[in-house]
């Protein structure tokens, strides 16, 4: 059992909740969340890391089901369970860094910044967000970034030119994602993008999430959630 | 680890033994077929198991069933995965060897196999009986195949025969999966005790159905899924109770086990061991957890075996 730090509402529907407790986890991994006691609804919720510090770790949701609803309830001092850290995130990346997000898919891509600028490791870092209406904690990305484009209302996989780089983080709808991948032409940049599928047991047990790559049916759980760009077949 | 930790490990295990078919369990706890990997073992201590039943095995690949693939209910999970897996070849040359060192630490494999014909199950049984497992459970309840599956274990003539020709070409015990579907579960366990089956497990998850009401069509491509979870647990009980009132061999009770209470319950109505499914989503330690609850049961009542609580609801 962890105790919840804060569980602020920063936008409709849109919360950052904050952890205590000493967590693991590197970047694009997720932890299963659970916040109620109860059999309903029956499965934690699963969310990537935005956050990790040595005495918190952080996630950002948003309000779409019952799970994300309980969870939108919690209070300063209220018990949380996490399960994790499940699946294997984002590689380390070398060169010039370009991180894409789109809507709530930011969401990994603040501790992916952190990580890489710890790593020392690359030469740059640009972060491109795009979002439906309203943009989001542009301050906590601007910290983290030598260039960052924010678009709303557009398609942010026309912003920019992914060829321009050595790594590609991304994550997002699925159309972007798919964008993304169809928009590289050279041979040197690296895509990876992190995908989201229905799941049950986030540890590579229920086979619900399975998702079609170039090798056969992977597990997004266990396999991913980050893959290669090119292996995917989208949906 | 350190000396009482071995100590007290070892007073859990002599407590909660259990014998089921010629076969000695650490405790009766065991994860039921699909809902645990060997993934597990780099979280949680699988030392503590009785047993892991291994995802459905058919002879070749199967890709499964395309479209959702699990949905929550109340108190409940609906799957359709329809036995997505490796196939013989690869179980046999990448998983068993991990499953083995499991193995080694006490806990006993049990592979769920699967068949859309008689023969791939007659095939699979002959086959593992080469490999060094401790029970071979026959999966006659999958509702979520077109072919084979659940249709195995609807009819008892049907069941019999399948029964016969496995159990004439394995010496490795045999548990039997039993569907809550079936016409007369009763008269099915029957005729798996009368064709040498070793145990019996059940239920399976229960046919069930959901709709998109604003796309006017059923959730699942395959329209029918299999429900689990806590949901089912009182029915499941019951079949249970009445499967135990009739027939000889060991049962394995299967349904919404989610603690130690619940299996508890299992365990007087006459199942000897249980096996945990959905709560292994709801928490990957509750397999673990329901070992130390049903030891703190005992040592608190003062019994020194399950036995004498076992089937103590005729």
């Amino acid at each position: 059992m962890a105790r919840v730090i804060f569980n602020q509402q920063i936008d409709n529907h849109i919360y950052h909740i904050k952890i205590a407790g000493k967590y693991k986890g590197s970047m694009g991994q997720f932890y299963m969340l659970r916040g109620w006691d109860s059999y309903h609804p029956i499965l934690g919720r699963p969310f990537s890391i935005f956050n990790l510090t040595s005495q918190s770790i952080s996630f950002l949701y948003k309000v779409i089901g019952e799970g994300t609803h309980l969870l939108s309830k919690l209070k300063e001092n209220d018990d949380i369970r996490l399960f994790g850290p499940y699946g294997r995130g984002f590689p380390q990346a070398k060169g010039k860094v370009v991180l894409i997000g789109g809507g709530m898919g930011l969401a990994p891509l603040y501790f992916a910044a952190q990580e890489l600028i710890k790593n020392n490791s690359v030469e740059s870092i640009h972060i491109y967000l795009g979002f439906k209406e309203k943009a989001i904690l542009v301050d906590y990305f601007k910290k983290v970034s030598h260039k960052l484009i924010i678009d709303v209302g557009g398609l942010i996989s026309q912003k920019v030119i992914v060829d321009n780089y050595d790594y590609v983080f991304a994550c997002g709808p699925e159309e972007m994602l798919q964008a993304i991948v169809k928009q590289k032409k050279s041979e040197k940049t690296n895509i990876f993008i992190s995908l989201e599928r229905r799941m049950g047991c986030g540890l590579g047990a229920c086979l619900s999430c399975t998702c079609q790559t170039r090798e056969g049916n992977k597990l997004t759980c266990k396999d991913g959630p980050v893959f290669p760009g090119e292996d995917i077949y989208f949906v | 680890m350190d000396q009482s930790f071995r100590g007290r490990i070892f007073t859990l295990y002599n407590l909660l033994q259990v014998q089921f078919g010629g076969i000695i369990f650490n405790n009766p706890v065991i994860a039921a077929s699909g809902t645990f990997s060997t993934d597990y073992e780099q979280h949680f201590d699988l030392s503590k198991l009785g047993g892991i039943c291994s995802k459905g095995l058919t002879l070749h690949p199967k890709t499964g069933n395309k479209g959702i693939r699990i949905w929550e209910t109340s108190s409940g999970i609906m799957n359709s995965i329809g036995l997505e897996n490796k196939g013989l070849e690869l179980f046999v040359k990448q998983d068993l060897p991990v499953l083995r060192t499991i193995q080694n630490k006490g806990v006993r494999i049990i592979v769920n196999i699967s068949g859309s014909s008689r023969d791939e199950y007659v095939k699979l049984a002959a086959l593992l009986s080469e490999e060094k497992v401790d029970m071979i459970e026959l999966n006659i309840s999958c509702p979520n195949v077109k072919e084979g599956g659940m249709l195995f274990g609807r009819t008892s003539r049907i069941t019999r025969e399948l029964v016969r020709e496995v159990r004439s070409v394995t010496k490795i015990p045999l548990l039997v999966k039993l569907s809550p579907n079936a016409d007369n579960i009763v008269e099915i366990a029957q005729c798996c005790e009368e064709e040498g089956a070793d145990g019996l497990s059940l239920v399976n998850t229960f046919p069930a159905m959901v709709v998109d009401v604003e796309r006017r069509r059923p959730i699942f491509d395959n329209v029918y899924a299999g429900l689990s979870g806590p949901a089912i647990k009182p029915i499941a009980l019951r079949m249970v109770h009445e499967v135990c009132q009739r027939v000889n061999i060991p049962v394995m009770g299967i349904g919404g086990i989610c603690n130690g209470r619940d299996a508890l319950e299992f365990i007087m109505v006459g199942a000897t061991c249980i096996q945990v499914g959905t709560a292994n989503f709801i928490d990957p330690s509750s397999c673990q957890q329901i070992v130390t609850e049903l030891y703190n049961y005992l040592k608190n009542e003062g019994i020194s075996s399950l036995e004498e609580i076992r089937g103590i609801i005729k």
